[in-house]
């Protein structure tokens, strides 16, 4: 009985770690993406500042997502790692670069072209390899007596470079969306315009993965559009009708702030959708939760910790978001 | 190659390369803490100075620890799957903690450190610094209770599915056999090497400038710290050496090539070629007994061979040879640097030895190098085994294809020379600036949420930052 509460509170914990990851890191990943569209001075100077101060702590729960499905799901975590290697290591060497190019790029006036590259290149090839890790993931992993049993290139297929190419282009639409709240004048005009066009383009990625996933498997299927359960999944479709239409209304009027939110919800309305595609399992049809899961003592010594040290992180990065309210100018917050 | 080889490779290296970092911002963090106290108790603006110019290579180190450990949380899934999948139960959480206090500790108060001392008052600000180097000693508390936990490993139970789960309390699996000593002796390794870099870069100044201040007072302090720190450190690892006999023993007859028993007393080789196919070590140079001395503070004792343990239990007895002996020697070398620095200092020419300077300036990355030396010690001398005894590294991998593997090793080694080697440059022009009067206080913008160095924090290099 508590053993089965700590394991849904740990899938709760971690589900909300990556949801937290994927929106924070995601429009700053999204801006790296669109950074070549932007002029060299100015307005990159001033997309740089914008995240600057809080794309650390958004990488944060990146480590904290990895670090909790070791300890809380040793199993899922000893699954999914393997059957997606040369995704993960794409994406750690790629935030390895944008990384370290936001202290490098200002430090010498000579290497920022340079700098500039590695940030553009390193946010891509991260968000690819997350979405295509995503699409790894819902495609099915090749479990055999609780271990990966697979190639080292099965994540590799057409719907894992379908869900890589949405979440590139889902993550360039939060970057945009979030420039047109921080930042005015010209670049303000360019990242509206970005926008408009991201948000076709994430709504047609959105509904071509939507119509993919029930046709990996019955499963699927069965979860969707079965009976009593498709009344209320059918809300899914319906919100994000409703939220895309509000999104591209907003982005009309000249509303600075709306536009980024609605694109938070889109991303919300998606993990909802993947939520129900996916709970209980962790790795889709073969593991639940509870066949993954860490046993009561582990589960329960670590959620003491994170009890405590999870509010702490909340508060002090709203706190963080906070000092640097407002429009980010060419230098930087004033 | 097999994938084996080439997973533990790939974990060295980027183990070794993360490692750097926070083997110098521990002993960093509490630097900045004792420069901040000093300037406050005394007002004298020459510790404010200094505190500001450490803490902009601070944060460049501490913002380069984090890119490089984000990696660390993933590589025992993709390389070490089996590992993980068995001992996730105890490792993780451990490891889980770490990461809380590591980015939420340290990072969220070198935050409000960076963002400068008249934004948030005095007692705010040292409360700051005060938490940051607390959070870099809980972060490394963690970290080697893990570590340990692997070397020593008990308080465990093996449930059904094969995993290692905590068999009671946690307090047996944090405060294992080897924990206590294993953290003063890496502990201390930290402050020892950071003491080595703060003593090079004043020597270095103070080869160019006799009369420079702060680079007087860094040095004055750095070579009071290797005299007092190098000792107790040869106190510390003779402690976690008896220890590691009792509980690792074929792990100490490796760094000392004992292949054969000494019934009557070991010898002590000082150098030689270990070979493990031969099962004895070429061309050694040694002293009768004093192995046995050194060991069983007795050099009648008897100590045991490789050979009483079963070969294929045998860690590779060349590399722990040497490196633990490069470990030493450069141990003995501090030392030296300290004893020279106390005889300058007793007949006041502290400040104008040039050739103490100078080996001064040679010895400052001697601490990295004796850092990894004593990691490589300890973990290929835990070899053939991830969980000492228990289970062994052939069994722990991931199954994985080496072509992965090697491409994987291929783009870290690339990544990292490339990454980490520009960023090393930036500390370097850092440090061969001078420290002034009216030291900038880092500019606070842009500045981080986390912590992680603001791009303005060199200070120098950006233009029109205002």
């Amino acid at each position: 009985m508590g053993g089965i509460d700590l394991t849904i509170a740990w899938a709760g914990i971690i589900g909300f770690a990556v949801f937290a990851y994927v929106v924070m890191d995601g429009f700053d990943l999204g801006i790296g993406i669109l950074f070549p569209s932007f002029a060299v001075g100015d307005e990159r100077n001033q997309a740089m500042n914008s995240v600057a101060p809080v794309w650390d702590g958004n990488e944060t729960w990146l480590v904290m997502g990895g670090g909790g499905l070791l300890a809380a799901f040793p199993l899922a975590y000893a699954i999914i790692l393997p059957a997606t290697y040369p995704l993960i290591i794409a994406m750690l060497l790629g935030l390895v670069f944008r990384g370290v190019a936001f202290e490098f790029r200002w430090r010498d006036p000579r290497h920022r072209p340079l700098w500039d590259v590695a940030f553009s290149l390193g946010s891509g090839v991260a968000a690819l390899a997350q979405g295509m890790t995503l699409g790894a993931i819902l495609q099915g992993i090749h479990v055999e007596a609780g271990a990966y049993a697979g190639g080292w290139l099965d994540w590799l297929s057409p719907f894992s470079l379908l869900t890589g190419m949405a979440v590139v282009v889902g993550y360039a639409l939060l970057g945009a969306t979030w420039l047109v709240w921080k930042t005015e004048g010209p670049g303000q005009i360019h990242a509206r315009r970005l926008a408009l066009w991201l948000g076709t383009a994430t709504l047609a990625m959105l509904a071509a993965v939507s119509a993919a996933t029930p046709f990996l498997a019955y499963d699927y299927w069965r979860r969707w559009f079965a009976m009593p359960a498709v009344l209320l999944t059918a809300q899914v479709p319906l919100l994000v009708a409703i939220t895309a239409g509000t999104f591209f209304w907003s982005l009309r009027r000249g509303d600075e702030r709306l536009p980024f939110l609605l694109a938070l919800a889109l991303f919300l309305l998606g993990f909802a959708g993947l939520g129900i595609s996916i709970y209980p399992y962790v790795v889709p049809r073969a593991v639940t939760i509870w066949d993954a899961a860490a046993p009561p003592q582990s589960q329960l010594f670590m959620l003491v910790g994170a009890v405590v040290i999870v509010p702490i992180m909340l508060a002090y990065t709203s706190w963080a978001y906070w000092v640097f309210r407002g429009k980010v100018g060419t230098h930087g917050y004033h | 190659m097999d994938a084996v080889i080439l997973a533990r490779a790939q974990f060295a290296f980027t183990v070794s390369f993360h490692f750097i970092f926070p083997a110098f911002s521990i002993g960093l963090a509490s630097y900045l803490t004792v420069l901040e106290g000093l300037w406050l108790k005394t007002s004298r603006g020459l510790y404010a100075n200094l505190y500001r110019y450490w803490l902009k290579i601070f944060a460049i180190v501490f913002g380069m620890g984090v890119v490089s450990g984000i990696v660390m949380s993933y590589q025992f899934g993709t390389n070490w799957s089996v590992f993980s999948a068995k001992a996730g139960p105890v490792i993780g959480p451990l490891m889980a903690y770490e990461v809380l206090t590591a980015f939420f500790l340290e990072a969220g108060f070198l935050g409000v450190m960076l963002f400068g001392i008249s934004k948030v008052g005095r007692g705010l600000h040292f409360f700051a610094t005060c938490m940051v180097a607390l959070g870099t000693l809980i972060s490394a508390t963690w970290i080697i209770a893990a570590n340990s936990w692997m070397q020593t490993p008990v308080g465990y139970a093996i449930n059904a599915k094969g995993q290692f789960v905590p068999a009671g309390s946690w307090l047996p699996i944090i405060f294992n056999p080897s924990f206590p000593f294993r953290l003063a002796h890496t502990v201390i390794a930290a402050y020892l090497t950071t003491s080595l870099v703060v003593g090079g870069v004043g020597a270095w100044h103070l080869l160019k400038d006799k009369a420079n201040p702060g680079a007087r007072t860094m040095f004055s302090m750095a070579m009071w710290m290797a005299v007092l720190v190098a000792p107790i450190q040869m106190v510390a690892g003779d402690a976690h050496g008896l220890n590691t006999l009792k509980h690792q023993p074929a792990k100490v007859l490796a760094m000392e090539g004992d292949y054969h028993p000494s019934p009557d007393g070991a010898p002590l080789i000082l150098f030689g070629l270990p070979s493990n196919a031969e099962a004895r070590v070429r061309y050694e140079v040694a002293i009768p007994k004093l192995g046995s001395l050194i060991l069983k503070h007795d050099p009648n004792a008897a100590l045991p061979g490789l050979m009483d343990f079963p070969r294929d239990k045998w860690p590779p007895a060349p590399i722990v040879f040497w490196s633990f002996r490069i470990m030493v020697a450069l141990g003995f070398a501090m030392l030296g640097l300290g004893l020279w620095g106390l005889v300058a200092r007793a007949r006041s020419h502290l400040y104008d030895w040039t050739w103490l300077h100078r080996a001064a300036v040679a010895m400052g990355p001697a601490g990295f190098v004796a850092v990894i030396a004593g990691w490589v010690t300890t973990e290929v001398g835990r070899q053939p085994y991830t969980i000492y005894g228990l289970l062994e590294t052939a069994q722990s991998h991931s199954p994985l294809a080496a072509p992965a593997v090697a491409t994987s090793l291929l783009a870290f080694v690339l990544v990292y020379f490339f990454a980490f080697g520009a960023g090393t440059m930036y500390i370097l022009r850092l440090m061969a600036r001078p420290p002034e009067p009216g030291e900038p206080e880092p500019l606070h913008i842009p500045q981080h949420a986390a912590g992680i160095t603001p791009a303005s924090a060199a200070g120098d290099a950006i233009p029109a930052a205002e």
